[in-house]
């Protein structure tokens, strides 16, 4: 479903990926751990199509065709999903208006009909419920004021409610209590299916746990350095990056 | 930020085109004879016309005003015609029926109801073209209320006495430059009479439309609601892309008596001149309301158009505990330049006010809010609250806020609150990973900006201005 080939890429005026290879089969989940600064929000940017963002080098490959060629509301219609690591705010726009605009978006792409305002707030309360947040939040504007937990939890709810094909969490665990992290993780495994590809950036071995993985990778400098199974990330809690930094080199 | 948004900021405006309908047009210039002449056009008598020439007079001696902040060629008022008539109108229609289709397919084409039985809300009408009113609906059923809805050259005529009492009275010929050029030359626009006591059944409107070239609009608005009255009334402009400025310098002035509470919504989208700046219109306009014991005035405008505005809607709050609200929404775009606010002039005991003003601005535009909240020696215990935001999109806009605040009386209270934001690219991106485009996000978040004024907004108005701002900012934002 995704296929990522030496991909070159840079924010402003620094190459920040530097021959990244990486691919998702559908049903699959990777995790991806790495250092700070090592490039994983760059990845996640970069397939979502964010301006200033310029590819270099390399392809990406969606469902068979050019992912890259797209506008990013496209690869959005499309079906690519970011959770963002530090999601922003808009005030004065309501959490349910902006949600009924992006599902409405996302279905007429789909050539689905546009839902009813009535079985949308439905939906949307049911939602709402599933990742534990209180459904005043629906009217409160976007991520207005909402804690780093909230606005982590919001970014969940946009997801369950338009279904993407492939999702990125870019660090969704973080900053999250321990009861937060296992709605997370029960979000994400409702939406492991056969046909979704998922994507976990991830700091903390222990989300793993709850969202098992089928593959880990580590991304450092730029580029996929090192990949294994569950196992991988056991072995970098306990011995950190270091050891792969030398292997490596 | 950000040339991603750049790239989306252009607007089309969709009420650009001219009637092509022949007119009486008087030769540009103006002096005493052309005075004489439009008062001779109407018919009016005596002590209208000398009165305009009293305001002639003193025009001659005033300056246009400096002190705004906004940039403009001075236009030269010997360059510009006084008075255009469509020429159907000449001998004076008697009825909607009779008025010229081609002008009512003017007003059919901006979506205005012209013929009563397609009106669903149950709106009056009162059509104002270039000089002249071609027609008003409605006429019977308000008369049966005893409200006098007519074109401000009837009221003259039929009404002299409150024209008389009133007219001035509120705006002096000799209060600005622009007031008195509107006092000595004005041509038409509303006259609004509510009785003692009534509740007006419907929503007044009037739509302004200048149409001829290198024409000047000078209409003159005056609404009377009588002790215990109510009313509610909505103007909407309009006018085709030239590339010449045209200039509209209106009055308007709002009288409520004891217990009497005027509503007044401006949606305003004269055409703004080109995305180069060129064309569109000056608009240089005086509003101002008078407040008598327990009344409320209501001022609410959404401003989208004008190449130049120049507009700051009044309140007196002559009579105890009297009440004034001022809620506004300019958008600017382009080479577009607004200067507009309130005053809150608070005269009598525990009088209240309250200011809500919204400005927008994207592209190379200038957006300033000038307000003056006044409390004189006699206003004990008055109150304002004034809420001053400004939004900005793009980077090359400008957003301008001057407070003055006066007060000479130790127990009113003021207070003020100012914020200043930016649509960021992080907002549109945000957006568009949900797969909503930019123009659509931009709205969305304008919308949302403004909601606090829409809310003011007769409902069927209300969607009208969001879809305004939509327009205007159509491809605004990527
Ligand atoms: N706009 C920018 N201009 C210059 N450098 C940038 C810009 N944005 C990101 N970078 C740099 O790119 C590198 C990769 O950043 P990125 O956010 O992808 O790291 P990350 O792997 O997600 O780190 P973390 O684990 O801390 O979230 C960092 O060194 C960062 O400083
Ligand atoms: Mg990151």
């Amino acid at each position: 479903m995704l296929n990522i080939n030496d991909l070159h890429a840079r924010v402003e005026d620094t190459a920040i990926l530097h021959g990244l290879n990486l691919e998702v089969k559908p049903g699959e989940v990777h995790a991806i751990m790495g250092p700070n600064g090592a490039g994983k929000s760059t990845l996640g940017n970069v397939l979502a199509g964010r301006p200033g963002y310029e590819v270099t080098g390399g392809t990406v490959t969606y469902k068979g065709s050019d992912l890259l060629e797209l506008e990013a509301e496209d690869r959005a219609r499309a079906g690519v999903f970011l959770a963002f690591q530090y999601p922003v705010e808009i005030p004065g726009v309501s959490n349910m208006e902006f949600l009924k605009a992006s599902v409405d978006a996302i279905r007429t792409a789909r050539g689905e009909e546009a839902m009813s305002s009535m079985d949308f707030i439905k939906l949307a309360r049911e939602k709402c419920k599933a990742v534990d947040l209180p459904q005043d939040f629906l009217k409160r504007g976007v991520n207005e004021g909402f804690s780093g937990g909230e606005k982590k939890r919001n970014e969940l709810l946009q997801m369950m409610l338009l279904e993407p094909s492939l999702c990125i969490l870019d660090e969704t665990d973080s900053g999250l209590d321990i009861d937060a992290l296992q709605v997370v993780a029960r979000g994400v495994n409702a939406l492991r299916s056969p046909d979704r590809g998922i994507i976990v950036v991830t700091h903390y071995q222990r989300l793993l746990d709850y969202i098992v993985p089928d593959y880990v990778h580590v991304l450092a400098k730029g580029r996929i350095v090192k990949s294994g199974g569950r196992e991988l990330a056991l072995e970098l809690e306990k011995h950190g990056y270091s050891w792969i930094d030398e292997e490596v080199a | 930020m950000s040339e991603n948004i750049d790239q989306y900021l252009k607007s089309e405006y969709s009420a650009g085109w001219i009637t092509d309908i022949e007119s009486l047009t008087i030769p540009p210039g103006l002096n005493e004879d052309v005075i004489r002449l439009i008062s001779a056009k109407k018919q009016e008598p005596e002590w209208m016309l000398e009165w305009r020439l009293k305001a002639y007079r003193a025009w001659l001696e005033m300056k246009e005003p400096e002190w705004a902040h906004v940039v403009y060629p001075k236009p030269d008022f010997q360059a510009l015609s006084y008075y255009s008539s469509p020429k159907s109108m000449e001998d004076g229609p008697q009825s909607l029926d009779e008025v010229d289709p081609e002008l009512l397919r003017t007003y059919e084409k901006l979506g205005i109801p012209v013929h009563e039985q397609e009106v669903l809300a149950g709106v009056a009408v009162d059509m104002v073209f270039d000089s002249v009113s071609v027609g008003t609906t409605f006429r019977q059923k308000l008369k049966d209320a005893g409200v006098i809805f007519c074109p401000i050259s009837e009221a003259v005529h039929e009404y002299p006495e409150l024209v008389k009492k009133y007219l001035g009275s509120v705006v002096p010929q000799k209060d600005n430059f622009y007031a008195a050029l509107n006092s000595a030359v004005f041509s038409d626009g509303s006259f609004v009479y509510i009785p003692k006591g009534v509740r007006c059944p419907m929503e007044l409107s009037t739509y302004f439309r200048i149409n001829e070239a290198k024409t000047g609009q000078f209409e003159r608005t005056l609404i009377i609601a009588d002790e215990g009255s109510q009313v509610s009334y909505l103007e909407g402009c309009t006018a085709p892309m030239r590339d010449e400025n045209q200039l509209h310098a209106a009055v308007v002035e709002l009288v409520a008596l004891d217990d009497a509470d005027i509503k007044y919504s401006t949606v305003q989208n004269w055409y703004p001149g080109d995305a180069e700046g060129k064309g569109g219109i000056y608009n240089f306009v005086t509003k101002r309301g008078i407040a008598h014991t327990r009344s409320k005035i209501s001022w609410t405008q959404v401003e989208t158009g004008s190449a130049v505005t120049w507009k700051y809607p009044s309140c007196i709050l002559k009579g105890d505990d009297s009440i004034g609200e001022f809620y506004s929404v300019a958008l600017t775009s382009n080479h577009q330049q607004a200067d507009t606010g309130t005053k809150m002039i608070h005269l009598g005991k525990n009088t209240r006010s309250t200011i809500i003003a919204k400005g927008i601005s994207a592209k190379q535009s200038s957006n300033s809010y000038r307000g003056l909240v006044k409390m004189n020696p006699g206003a004990e215990g008055a109150r304002n609250y004034t809420q001053c935001d400004s939004l900005l999109i793009g980077d090359k806009c400008g957003a301008h806020t001057f407070p003055y605040i006066e007060s000479k009386n130790p127990t009113a209270v003021i207070e003020h609150e100012a914020t200043t934001s930016k649509v960021s690219d992080d907002q549109l991106f945000l957006c568009q990973q949900r797969g909503i485009d930019a123009e659509k996000a931009v709205s969305m978040i304008v919308n949302g900006f403004c909601k606090d004024v829409f809310r003011e907004l007769p409902m069927e108005f209300a969607v009208e201005a969001g879809k305004l701002l939509e327009v205007s900012l159509e491809g605004a934002v990527g």
